[in-house]
């Protein structure tokens, strides 16, 4: 019995390979632990040194005029009120559009869960992952097809600069005698154009995985317990919904809503797609208008050859990080004072 | 007897009147969330069908070959008299970009979620946190302009052989973009493995090294490996840091140093303005977005069967 017991000791152990020392099992530990906390410091230095290098050199240019003034072929002079405007217009319009649809969506994917038809199964089943898969598409393609899908409208309608339909247009005669077009703030045209609301149709395909996914999420941690009261007193299922588990996922819908738009003023590829980089020193007057925004700008500001621009960009980028800290925090605020434990 | 709601004629407000309305209410309802739901799938099948057929239209063209395209090695579709359309030195500037990208976010990000997961006390993951959430949040334009102006900088005054406009300096950036994605859906992954197994290795005397080595990471495997796939797929479709910092020269190098052109930053070219619409170069960004969807279509999915196929199922 004793024989059986030696096999286990100590030698068998050494020679199948493992380390049978103990004090060089505790030093690989240790070792390894120097090396994560390298690695996971490394990423705090990273984000110091990016923000402070932003800083310190986009701090020169900017001033209160800066958020106000118009592009400039001067940095000193250079501004991105332009800019800031056309953020806000397309994330609102966006936001607009993506919400209801996105709320939907996750309203279907959670709340109306088929419990019988394997079609209807499959159906559910190929939303859930056709949605995860459409979260890793690039956002560049999705600039490619806003730009044929809404810009163009395939053709069918000409082209933008003689658009098929136009409403809220008139002649108008300057005092030189020339005539123009005069467009109305809610002029609408078909085919609709390199303006605000291709843009914000477009970014709306970006950010619409997004907003599901969170949607969801929310509507997730709502306790079963709560729909199940709920169809027991004789709710229907959109009333339960309605009524029950839609207002106990606002805040957490609200929070993903805003960390989306986040994500959607961010982004700059599809808008490159759509807008292009045009010169603009004013705000959009109707939704057909061309526009740019703010990362955009930034973008254009670092493409330059000139040292002085980089500075511009930075002041840019100031700008833009702000807006983002800002949209955060209404988020952790949200998720903070309206959370509240259901189960 | 004066009570209101004992008259049974008066309906009670809020509540449809009929069970018919009521039913047709939530037929309209439930019809409605089919459509959002189904939008999705739209997009899908738009983004297929389109690049698709603007792909197609360009093959037809008569300066291009289907076969140059898939195999050619040559992409000058704006300069020289004759143009040619092999999309490799695209691919390869992309893969270029996406390895040096990788080879930084796939180590740090894997040990830094080792440590989140296994080891880090309360109080750094308190900082840790909150600093990759504030990375993932940053727009990517911020991280192109901080290769061009602080990485490009950097490496070359640490060796003189860097091009300004370089595939390195890009990588590293679309790396630490990738990092934050990286570390947190491997730490999910970490987190899933239970407990008990943990327990089990500890009480046969294993350091916390061979725990999380030897225990925790194989039994993550799959969903690490998707973590990396996905990572990945983000790095092939990033745009705006190669737009800015990777230069804009389509060459079949496998150099680092020198500048190159990658299919995202091909497509910034073309619809910047570099050419007119309609012509074989600005069709030729249809045939290469269809490509770049492929690729990170296919990546995505292959990540998703990985997950689910090799998943080890603890109660």
């Amino acid at each position: 019995m004793s024989a059986e017991v030696t096999t286990f000791g100590p030698d068998r152990l050494s020679r199948h390979g493992r380390a049978a020392s103990i004090a060089l099992r505790m030093l690989k530990d240790r070792g390894f632990v120097v090396i994560c906390i390298l690695a996971a410091t490394s990423s705090i230095l990273v984000l110091s040194w990016l923000l402070w290098s932003i800083l310190s050199s986009g701090l020169t240019y900017l001033d209160w005029a800066f958020l106000d003034d118009v592009p400039s072929r001067k940095p000193e002079k250079a501004g991105m009120g332009p800019a800031i405007i056309g953020s806000v217009l397309v994330c609102a319009v966006c936001a607009f559009f993506a919400l209801p649809i996105g709320v939907g969506s996750a309203v279907f994917l959670e709340e109306y869960k088929p419990t019988k038809g394997k079609w209807v199964k499959r159906l559910h089943a190929f939303v859930q992952l056709n949605i995860s898969n459409l979260a890793g598409v690039p956002s560049i393609v999705y600039g490619i097809i806003g730009l044929t899908v809404f810009v163009e409208m395939f053709g069918l309608f000409g082209s933008a600069n003689d658009p098929a339909l136009a409403i809220g247009s008139h002649p108008f005669e300057a005092s030189d005698g020339s005539s123009y077009l005069e467009q109305a703030w809610y002029y609408f045209q078909l085919p609709i154009g390199r303006g605000v609301l291709a843009g914000a149709l477009t970014l709306m395909l970006v950010i619409l995985p997004v907003v599901i996914i969170s949607a969801q999420e929310a509507l997730r941690a709502v306790p079963d317990s709560l729909r199940h009261a709920a169809l027991g007193v004789g709710a229907t299922r959109w009333q339960m919904v309605s009524k029950v588990s839609l207002p106990a996922a606002v805040p957490g819908i609200m929070t993903g809503s805003i960390l989306a738009m986040s994500r959607a003023i961010g982004e700059a590829a599809p808008m490159l797609v759509i807008a292009g980089i045009v010169f603009i020193t004013y705000t959009p007057l109707h939704l057909m208008d061309d526009f740019t925004v703010m990362p955009l700008q930034i973008y254009e500001w670092a493409k330059k050859p000139q040292e002085a621009f980089h500075a511009v960009a930075a002041s840019g980028i100031i700008v833009l990080l702000a807006v983002l800290l800002g949209f955060n925090a209404l988020a952790v605020f949200i998720r903070n004072k309206f959370h509240k434990p259901l189960s | 007897m004066t009570n209101p709601s004992a008259n049974p004629t008066r309906p009670i407000p809020g509540r449809p009147r009929s069970k018919t309305a009521q039913r047709v209410r939530e037929r309209l309802i439930q019809a409605g969330l089919v459509g959002c739901a189904l939008f999705s799938i739209l997009i899908t099948a738009s983004i297929v069908v389109i690049l698709a057929a603007e792909a197609i239209q360009f093959f037809r063209l008569d300066e291009v070959s289907i076969t140059e395209f898939f195999f050619g090695t040559e992409w000058s579709p704006l300069l020289g008299a004759e143009k040619h359309f092999g999309i490799w030195p695209l691919i390869c500037g992309t893969l270029l970009v996406t390895a040096v990208a990788m080879s930084v976010a796939l180590p740090l990000g894997l040990i830094t979620a080792v440590y989140l997961s296994e080891y880090a006390p309360p109080r750094l993951r308190a900082v840790l946190k909150p600093t990759l959430e504030v990375l993932a949040g940053i727009p990517t334009v911020v991280f192109g302009f901080f290769a061009l102006t602080v990485i490009t900088p950097g490496l070359i005054s640490l060796h003189e052989g860097f091009e300004i406009y370089n595939a390195f300096s890009a990588g590293i950036a679309v790396g630490i973009m990738c990092l934050p994605i990286v570390t947190s859906l491997t730490e999910d992954a970490l987190q899933a493995v239970p407990r008990a197994l943990r327990a089990g290795a500890f009480g046969l005397g294993a350091t916390r090294f061979e725990v999380s080595v030897k225990i925790v990471l194989p039994a993550a495997l799959s969903g690490i490996v998707a973590a990396f796939l996905l990572a990945i797929a983000r790095a092939v479709g990033e745009t705006m840091i190669v737009a800015l910092a990777a230069g804009s020269s389509p060459n079949m190098t496998l150099d680092p140093r020198e500048s190159v052109q990658t299919m995202t930053g091909y497509m910034v070219q073309i619809f910047l303005g570099d050419a007119s619409n309609y012509g074989p170069e600005y069709l030729s960004s249809y045939a290469v977005a269809f490509m770049l969807f492929v690729m990170t279509f296919g990546i995505t999915v292959i990540g998703q069967k990985i997950r689910k196929r090799f998943r080890e199922v603890y109660q």
